[in-house]
């Protein structure tokens, strides 16, 4: 996978993830061009798009678009799979998902992609793995904020 | 203190709300991100959010960079940062203390650092050498989540030479009793495969122990490598395959954990990783594939849910029994799977069914036969990716018969499309399609306008380029090329008369060519008409210059007689003066050519596209041009070495005067035949235009195909052209007649189809797109490398054009490389030098090393032939001088011990003092060459200085400008105790240098010892590589022009009482073994030639006391060396 894009019916950019390096400004072109292109087509249209000379697959959610560049070879199937499976998870892990949470929540967004998709490869495919991964890490999150609560407590 | 208060206080809301869900953060909204969030939905303009963000990023700024930041209040800084950012705007500011962070927050301060790092950097970002310390520190961390950011961070982006550094860590957690640690350090090692993959190489056995752990996740995590590794070489990885298959099976048969299954399909993702690594192994090998077979026909049958996840397996399943050997029972399953695919009402399904297509219909047309009328709809599909990829099923599966519609279909998309990238792509195809299957002049032609006017300046430039090069090259039939010629005038004419500032630059360039080339060919157009069209071009206001330039070339080529001399008077006045180089130099050929007409002829004779161009890169044109100059007292040139030389020599005291710089009248004439003064100044300019042309980037390749005729010395040598030509003979090929193809065309479309009962319409067109893909014409017709019946057959000289263009580019006014070479090379033989080379001076030494070959050593006082005598003393005596070893005086009586040992085929000749090389206490090793008629012979001697026996004495030669070859049957030699041991090795020379050298390794071993070498180094110079060359002078003349690189300069003469031209001769002929051709009066031709056959010429002149030395040859560094080596033997004389 090149990059994964997540933006909103009106075109703005809720969360970018690339896996190619490349300068902030083909990223940001590229992600312009791709989003004009991708909101301007129509709903039964078909969810794989060629486009430049990358193949892209994307997927709408409610409001937002899930939009993934993939090699030519790579299986557009199973990368629209990739993207409702990631989609899965952010539920799970927010309770019932919506752009709001995304938006106010992007760290943890991003916390949820990188134990699951690593250096552009699906890194673990359990859903109770990955969710065992991020909840580890928030329950550390959470010894420190409680710790934090008592220190502030006599002052 | 009331800081602290503060910043609790307005952490307590968020801090309150917290809960023991995980999910609880969402009421963050309340912090400062979450104002920063809403303020910018509440705004209307862009320009508003602008104002906000700088302010944000202001005041972001200024709090990263206090001091009294702690790190708690620095993450949600980073997160702010983050969300700017992907705003798009920029906060550069932060990057570094996004690793500060990182470095020195706690680990979950580090957790939102390392995420803003690898954010913000991609990895040949220079900051990210600053993080390798920190990454270094947490792997080494005991706490695990720690460790799993650090390989996170790591396997995202990692500065490619500092991987050593980490490499050992991450290697270790391999074996880390956490499974996600493996996981992670595993797909980190993925990571550095990727970009460095010969730093993990040495633990490709550890890969194989992570492909059998005992984890899934561990497992499929490998996988990633493997199959990386197997598509670089699958030949490395096939004792692999039973073990991927024995996995599949258990994965296909539910064994893994019910953690795994996605929608109630075990592991997808692992499945399709594997299938596409068997796809790779089994690919043309039979017995790999063999092993395949029941596991890919059983997840074909357990592949039955109706889900997304089912069909992606499937889609990779029928993939890869296309891929791997075929087995009949899989294919057939394969392809019922991909009828489901095309047939599906779901539209992601249909446009991979449709992909799948495309990948097996060369192997299978009959597939595309059975969905054609599947086919047909989704040509007409709304959503354009699906119409994309039927054409590209077309494009595969068109033939002869076909070609008018498939190319008519993609015509059509082509002009509702607005994809450049899809556009360049089709174009291509259709270019391609046109090319190979048109069926007659007029449709090619057509066809060809269209993809011109509709690939505009986007298309790849080889589609002009390879156009042109057909119409100029022609085919095998004279007649077909005229008429289609003739076609391209009309055709183009009528094009003119209309609107043509609507057509791209690219087209117009195509257009003028042709016009220019070929309107005379109607022999009703008068060439006033098409320069006045072409004139009207040069008016339009969106005409790039490029194109006027074209436009200008044609105008030369046609600007006769009558009316269009007055066109093209006019015109060459409004473009003299232009403010483009290139233009007002076009501007002035048409307008001297315009004036003469005899000479227009000469330069640009018609129709003669096919005239192989020479490039006189010698710009010996420029001859009567430097020889005025020098006349007038400038400076002759010098090379650059020879500069610095002087310029070295200039450092110690120079005690003679400044010396008279000689004005040489050489007059070239007195030689050969050179340029007339008339043509000096075009030609000058047209390659001194070259460089400019070749600056113009992308179009600068089509440019050449325009620039036809050089101003080379053809118009001199024009009694030669006929005969070349006639060498050419055209053969003229039966091509199919119309008639005949209608014919083939009818009785084609005749085939039986099976389809039901659709609009008669589209059967109509099934029948004319699926023509020739009957069951029994199948595989043979879609073949691309099978010989249908091709209109435009190239000739076989010209193979690849279209591929030759960026050779084309360097070589700027040659059509090819290759005419150039092949003309050389002609001449060459023309001249006999092969047949003549043999010197009179070694001709005896030839005979006699013949005959003592044959006789096998019986060698006798002939030997002494008083030529190869002569030569010898200089030879060893420029040795000396010139070997590099400060050589220990030899014992004379060691030097003949060695003779004798010389073998016995060279004991005749010449050879040079024996030098030693390098010695210890075992071995003794020297060298000497031999020069023979065709070669220099390097002999080695290996002394066995010891008291024991070498078995194994392996010697190595190696040199960067000569090619070494060994002449003795083995290279390994031995020496028994006190004995010599012998090598020869024959030398030729590479690349010219004014001395050469080859090191050597001589590696030896004692029975009981360990292994020893000893190195070396031989230096020669050229001259032992210089043979005379035996030419006669009108053969002499005629190479001389050929020959393109050259150096002059003067040299001492010798005036030792007698004639001293003769006697300078005599001394260089003596020394370097040259041949002295002829001395005419003042002037001298000599000639010689470098091992094997590299001619160099040298023409010399008697010059106010001094020898004004001329030397030529076809190979670039030779006239240098030469020139050095005749300095030095000139002045040790």
């Amino acid at each position: 996978m090149q990059f994964m894009l997540l933006f909103s019916r009106q075109g703005k950019l809720r969360l970018q993830k690339w896996y190619v390096p490349l300068s902030d400004k083909e990223k940001k072109k590229i992600t312009r061009e791709l989003v004009q292109t991708v909101l301007a087509r129509k709903p039964k249209m078909c969810s794989f798009l060629e486009w430049r000379d990358m193949k892209i697959v994307y997927k709408r959610y409610a409001s937002l678009y899930f939009c993934c560049a993939i090699e030519n070879q790579d299986n557009e199937l199973i990368t629209l799979e990739i993207i409702h499976r990631y989609v899965e998870l952010l539920d799970k892990y927010f309770g019932s998902v919506c752009e709001l949470d995304i938006i106010f929540n992007f760290e943890k967004a991003y916390f949820i992609l990188d134990e699951f998709l690593l250096g552009g490869e699906a890194q673990e495919t359990s859903k109770k793995n990955v969710l065992k991964a991020i909840e580890q890490a928030d329950l550390l999150q959470e010894n420190i904020d409680f710790q934090m609560r008592l220190f502030a407590a006599p002052s | 203190m009331s800081d602290v208060v503060e910043k609790t206080l307005t952490a307590l809301p968020s801090l309150l709300s917290l809960d023991s869900q995980p999910g609880s953060t969402k009421l963050s909204s309340t912090s400062k991100l979450g104002t920063l969030i809403r303020g910018i939905t509440e705004l209307t303009s862009k320009h508003e959010e602008e104002k906000l963000i700088q302010r944000e990023l202001v005041s972001i700024k200024e709090q990263v960079s206090s001091p009294n930041t702690s790190m708690r209040q620095m993450k949600e800084l980073m997160v702010r940062a983050i969300y700017c950012e992907m705003l798009g705007y920029e906060a550069s500011f932060s990057y570094i203390h996004a690793i500060k962070l990182a470095q020195q927050g706690t680990a979950l301060e580090k957790r939102v650092g390392y995420l803003a790092v690898s954010l913000f950097l991609n990895e040949s970002h220079e900051l990210l050498l600053l993080l390798v310390n920190t990454v270094l520190k947490d792997l080494q961390s005991t706490n695990l989540i720690e460790v799993c950011m650090a390989l996170t961070v790591v396997s995202q982006m990692f500065p490619k030479d500092m991987i050593p550094a980490i490499l050992p860590l991450v290697e270790e957690k391999l074996n880390h009793p956490k499974e996600i640690i493996r996981r992670k350090a595993v797909l980190a090692l993925y990571k550095f495969y990727l970009i460095a993959p010969n730093q993990v190489q040495h633990i490709h056995n550890k890969f194989r122990k992570a492909l059998c752990d005992k984890d899934p996740g561990v497992m499929t995590a490998s996988l990633h490598i493997y199959l990386q590794m197997i598509e670089e070489n699958p030949e490395g990885y096939k004792d692999l395959a039973a073990s991927f298959v024995t996995i599949l099976k258990q994965v296909v048969g539910g064994k893994l954990p019910m953690d795994f299954n996605y929608h109630s399909v075990p592991a997808p993702w692992l499945q399709i990783q594997l299938l596409r690594i068997l796809s790779l192994l089994g690919k043309n090998d039979p017995s790999t594939s063999e092993i395949m077979y029941e596991v890919l026909d059983e997840s074909l049958r357990r592949a039955e849910i109706n889900h997304n996840i089912t069909y992606a397996i499937l889609y990779e399943c029928v993939k890869c029994i296309y891929t791997i050997d075929p087995k009949s029972d899989l294919l057939e399953k394969a392809a019922k799977c991909i009828g489901n695919f095309v047939l599906s009402p779901k539209i992601n399904l249909k446009y991979l069914g449709l992909k799948a297509l495309t990948y097996v219909v060369q192997q299978d047309p009959k597939l595309a036969l059975q969905h054609q009328m599947t086919i047909i709809e989704c040509l007409d599909h709304p959503d354009l990716i699906i119409k994309r990829e039927t054409l590209e099923i077309l494009f595969r599966i068109t033939n002869a018969q076909n070609v008018t519609v498939i190319v008519d279909k993609m015509l059509e998309f082509l002009r509702i499309n607005k994809d450049d990238y899809t556009t360049i792509d089709l174009v291509g195809k259709v270019a391609e399609l046109a090319e190979k299957y048109a069926p007659d002049n007029e449709w090619f032609i057509e066809t060809m306008s269209t993809v011109f006017s509709v690939g505009g300046d986007l298309m790849q430039p080889d589609i002009p380029n390879s156009f042109l090069k057909l119409l100029s090259e022609g085919f095998d039939s004279v007649e077909e090329d005229r008429k289609l010629r003739l076609f391209a005038v009309d055709s183009y004419v009528s094009l003119l008369q209309g609107e043509p500032g609507k057509l791209p630059q690219r087209f117009l360039q195509v257009i003028s060519w042709v016009l220019g080339e070929y309107s005379f060919l109607r022999e009703e157009l008068e060439a006033a008409t098409v320069l006045r069209l072409l004139a009207k071009l040069l008016d339009m206001k969106n005409t790039s210059s490029e194109t006027k330039s074209w436009v200008l070339m044609a105008m030369t080529k046609l600007c006769e007689r009558g009316a269009g001399v007055s066109v093209a008077q006019e015109v060459s006045e409004t473009y003299s003066s232009s403010l483009d180089t290139v233009l007002r130099q076009r501007a002035q050929e048409l307008q001297h050519l315009s004036r003469h007409s005899e000479l227009r002829a000469r330069v640009l004779p018609r129709d003669a596209g096919l005239e192989p161009l020479e490039v006189d890169s010698s710009l010996s044109f420029l001859d009567g041009f430097v020889s005025e100059a020098l006349a007038a007292g400038a400076a002759p040139y010098k090379p650059p070495h020879q500069r610095q030389e002087e310029l070295a020599q200039a450092k110690a005291l120079s005690l003679e005067p400044y010396g008279l710089s000689l004005p040489i009248s050489m007059s070239s004439c007195s030689i050969a035949d050179r340029q007339s003064p008339t043509l000096l100044s075009i030609s000058s300019g047209l390659s001194g235009e070259s460089p400019d042309l070749s600056h113009k980037g992308g179009s600068s390749t089509l440019k050449l195909d325009g620039v036809k005729r050089l101003w080379g010395r053809e118009g001199y040598l024009a009694q030669r052209e006929p005969v070349e030509e006639s060498a050419r003979v055209e053969v003229p090929s039966p091509l199919r007649s119309p008639s005949q193809q209608g014919e083939a065309d009818s009785s084609h479309s005749q085939t039986p189809i099976p389809t039901p009962e659709p609009e008669q319409e589209k059967q109509q067109l099934a029948s004319s797109l699926f023509v020739g893909l009957s069951s029994q014409s199948s595989v043979c017709l879609m073949g691309k490398s099978e010989p249908t019946p091709q209109r435009f057959r190239r000739k076989a000289k010209s193979p690849g054009s279209s591929s030759s263009a960026s050779e084309k580019t360097s070589n700027s006014l040659v059509s090819t490389p290759s005419t150039v070479d092949n003309l050389m090379c002609n001449n060459l033989l023309d001249s006999n030098i092969t047949s003549e080379l043999v010197v009179s001076s070694l001709e005896q030494t030839s005979q006699l090393s013949q005959g003592l070959a044959a006789a096998n050593g019986t060698c006798d006082a002939e030997l002494t032939d008083s030529d190869v005598k002569g030569s010898s003393p200089s030879l060893c005596g420029d040795n000396a001088v010139a070997a590099a070893d400060p050589a220990p005086h030899e014992d004379p009586c060691k030097d003949l011990l060695l003779t004798s040992h010389l073998p016995a085929e060279l004991s005749g000749l010449s050879h040079s003092e024996i030098t030693p090389l390098c010695s210890n206490q075992s071995l003794d090793l020297s060298a000497s060459h031999v020069q023979k008629e065709d070669s220099l012979v390097l002999v080695v001697f290996i002394y066995n200085s010891s008291d024991s026996d070498i078995q194994q004495i392996l010697l190595e030669l190696d040199s960067e400008e000569i090619e070494v070859s060994c002449v003795c049957d083995s290279a390994v030699q031995e020496a028994s105790s006190h004995s010599v041991a012998v090598c020869q090795y024959s030398l030729t020379v590479k690349t010219p240098s004014v001395h050469v050298e080859v090191v050597g390794t001589v590696s030896y071993q004692f029975p009981a010892g360990t292994p020893q070498s000893l190195q070396f180094s031989y230096k020669l110079p050229l001259t032992c590589f210089i043979r005379p060359l035996t030419v006669s002078t009108e053969e002499y003349g005629t190479m001389w022009l050929d020959f393109s690189h050259d150096t002059k300069q003067n040299l001492t003469l010798i005036s030792d009482g007698q004639e001293p031209l003769a006697a300078t001769l005599n001394v260089l002929k003596k020394k370097l073994q040259l041949h002295v051709v002829e001395i005419i009066g003042m002037e001298g031709i000599v000639a010689c030639r470098l091992l094997q056959d590299q001619p160099c010429l040298m023409h010399c002149r008697l010059n106010a006391g001094t020898l004004a030395v001329w030397l030529r040859s076809p190979v670039p560094a030779l006239p240098d060396c030469l020139m050095y080596h005749c300095q030095r033997a000139l002045q040790e004389h």
